[in-house]
């Protein structure tokens, strides 16, 4: 067990390492294949030739790809010193480099993105989970009646009704119309849980809603899956309750393949929910993607692209230990 | 029409409603009607049977012949937790110890199962759960019926499969189903049905999914354990090898109904009806003459949908003809005593049927 813990860290590195070289080789050598110029785009258009040479000393842009790539690896754990002779500027540990736009360390941004990001993953994917999986199952019981028509009806909808769209009339209904929920624009570690929760709350249900239809779906789909198993009707002919059948024995078989998606959308939502955070304004790290894309923020994109294969990776991982928990017949190592 | 039910294992020629017969499972007229878009499928129509405790029914006949159906209908399986399906049409008497099972509130008949009667299905390894430990899923049968904290109900677990010579219990206990083989799990099985001392315990097909060196075993322990708790047993199968020196009666399935029962030994080596010559001429036996070839049942089972007019074997049956007035193809047969306490349902005569089976079957066996 152990080993094998210790064999899928290492795989999540490697695989992150590679997203890295090739994100970084991408993002680096596109400019230069553009004909673009790094340090350009850094220093600004009104700069002297001087001062770009500076720059692209400093950021050793001049070094081979593999030699550049090396330091900004290094850089993560490390920190780094970008230095021009005398002009050293000394960047902490994790070093993920300096925006091109407002000069700041990406890691300032990636941390300041990060907890609103994950305070949107986290409300949601409960709302959704718990949501998806109580319709499902209630569609699967009742299945052919009114309830579970109607239920997938409105799943089929909330899976067509795209975020901007099921987002701006939430808005526009709770907050513009009726006022019954205020929106802070520019959400910081610094306003109180009561101003997170606020501002969060149509997020969460908007979010919520598009994943929870996914959800009731695959959990009404395999609810009917395992009720036709031999081993419920041999809870029932042991007597079993109704209740402790569709608990215990059924549901628990199907969070299986639950489980596989939630791990999946739990870690592509950390990297960045891009529609729910552009259309709610939330500063995360999905709104901090999307600025930096625009604004050819190279070091920025970079960070973010890294943080979401990272949380990829290790969702991953979490749902490959959890398996193992669920289903003794998964053996690891 | 008979003394049936003073002798053991009375087979109950069907009669009219009486409550509460003697008999300790007494099963009247029984329908089980399934109703599908291609139209009502019969899949039991019409099946009275009665058994005592302490002794052994095999119901016998070839796929879709209506054998699981009665059982999963005994048991109150058609109609618990069928969500959203068309639901089955049963009607009938079942008649459990004095209690109508049809018509008695379903979690008076909830309570019954794994207590009362108990199952043992057929293929062991999706019978089982496969997230629970053998212990787990024998600890949850026997503590929905008794009132005892998990690790009495442990120990009788351990007990229960020490008792079906599952080596090593005490460890074995909390092994999960796929770490079991074919004829461990199967023996979990059993040792899950009989935790709680059942009087009625239904073997369907206990030993179709296992190694053939696995069957005798898994027999004989059924054999043993129904000496040893006196339990009735009904024990379904296709294979009358199974059941023929096991039951102490065999009842003769097609097409959702009986159409032969009687003392196994009768039915066995007096068969009087053409669809048990049938089953018998296709069973590989070692004292034959290996140059004989097995004689085969021609033609497919009949659709349940549309069952043929008159008897339902009437398609396949070699002597069809020999009955007058096509009385065959219109008319269907009921039981009738062929024997002491055995009863066949065909048009041929009495002379007939003999004289077939002594001059053409009998030999070639």
């Amino acid at each position: 067990m152990l080993a094998y813990l210790i064999r899928r860290l290492i795989a999540v590195v490697i695989m992150v390492l590679v997203v890295l070289l090739a994100t970084f080789t991408v993002f680096y050598m596109l400019p230069k294949w553009a004909g673009q110029d790094i340090a350009v785009l850094f220093a600004g258009k009104a700069t002297g030739a001087e001062q770009v040479e500076g720059i692209r000393t400093k950021l050793g842009l001049d070094d081979p790809l593999l030699v550049q790539f090396w330091e900004f690896v290094k850089g993560i754990p490390m920190g780094r010193d970008f230095a021009n002779g005398s002009d050293v500027t000394h960047c902490p540990a994790p070093c993920f480099g300096y925006s091109f736009v407002t000069e700041e360390p990406v890691w300032n941004t990636l941390k300041d993105a990060l907890p609103v990001t994950g305070a949107l993953a986290a409300g949601a994917c409960v709302l959704w989970l718990v949501g998806g999986v109580a319709t499902g199952v209630v569609s699967a019981l009742k299945r052919g009646t009114i309830w579970d028509r109607g239920a997938m009806i409105a799943a089929l909808g909330g899976v067509s009704l795209p975020i901007f769209f099921t987002g701006m009339v939430a808005m526009g209904i709770f907050v513009h119309s009726l006022g019954w929920v205020k929106i802070e624009d520019n959400l910081s570690t610094d306003d109180s849980i009561g101003v997170w929760f606020e501002t969060l709350l149509l997020p969460w249900i908007v979010l919520a809603l598009l994943n929870a239809a996914m959800y009731a779906r695959l959990t009404r789909a395999t609810m009917l899956e395992v009720l036709g198993e031999d081993y419920i009707r041999t809870a029932r002919a042991k007597g079993l309750g109704e209740r402790v059948v569709i608990t215990r024995h059924a549901l628990r078989s199907a969070m299986t393949p639950i489980l596989t998606v939630f791990g999946l959308d739990i870690g592509v939502l950390l990297g960045g929910a891009v529609l729910t955070e552009s259309t709610f304004n939330l500063p995360g790290l999905g709104l901090a993607a999307v600025q930096a894309i625009s604004s050819k923020d190279l070091p920025v994109i970079l960070g973010v692209t890294l943080f979401a294969a990272l949380a990829i990776a290790v969702a991953n991982l979490v749902v490959d230990l959890l398996y193992a928990v669920i289903d003794p017949r998964v053996r690891l190592g | 029409m008979t003394d049936l039910n003073k002798t053991g294992a009375a087979l109950g020629e069907p009669v009219s409603a009486s409550p509460a017969p003697s008999a300790f499972l007494e099963v009247r007229d029984l329908k089980v009607h399934f109703p599908t878009d291609d139209g009502l499928v019969k899949s039991v129509d019409g099946l009275s049977f009665s058994l005592e405790k302490g002794k052994t029914l095999g119901i016998v006949g070839e796929s879709g012949s209506g054998k699981s159906v009665t059982s999963l209908g005994i048991m109150g399986l058609h109609t618990a937790g069928q969500y959203g399906k068309r639901k089955a049409r049963i009607s009938g008497e079942i008649w459990l110890d004095g209690t109508e099972l049809l018509s008695a509130d379903p979690d008076h008949v909830r309570k019954l199962r794994g207590r009362e009667m108990a199952m043992i299905f057929q293929d062991p390894l999706s019978a089982l759960h496969p997230y629970y430990t053998i212990g787990q899923q024998i600890v949850e049968a026997y503590r929905i019926h008794h009132d005892v904290d998990k690790k009495t109900a442990k120990r009788r677990a351990v007990e229960m499969l020490d008792r079906v010579g599952i080596p090593q219990p005490d460890k074995r206990v909390n092994s999960y189903p796929h770490e079991f083989s074919g004829g461990m799990r199967q023996r979990a099985m059993i040792a899950m049905a009989l935790v709680n001392n059942p009087e009625l315990l239904i073997a369907d097909e206990p030993t179709t999914a296992l190694d053939v060196t696995v069957q005798a075993q898994i027999l004989d322990l059924i054999r043993d354990l129904q000496k040893e708790f006196g339990s009735a047993v009904i024990i379904i199968t296709h294979d009358l090898g199974v059941v023929a020196e096991l039951s102490d009666d065999l009842l003769v399935m097609y097409g959702g109904r009986c159409v032969e029962r009687g003392p196994a030994e009768k039915v066995f080596y007096e068969p009087r009806h053409p669809y048990t010559w049938g089953l018998l001429g296709s069973m590989p036996r070692l004292d034959r003459d290996q140059q004989d070839r097995l004689i085969p049942v021609k033609g497919s089972p009949p659709s349940l949908i549309n069952i043929p007019s008159g008897c339902a074997f009437n398609p396949r049956c070699p002597y069809a003809d020999l009955p007058k007035d096509n009385v065959t193809r219109t008319v269907r047969p009921d039981l009738t005593e062929v024997g002491s306490r055995h009863w066949a349902a065909c048009h041929m005569t009495q002379e007939q049927r003999e004289r077939i089976w002594t001059e053409e079957i009998a030999p070639k066996l």
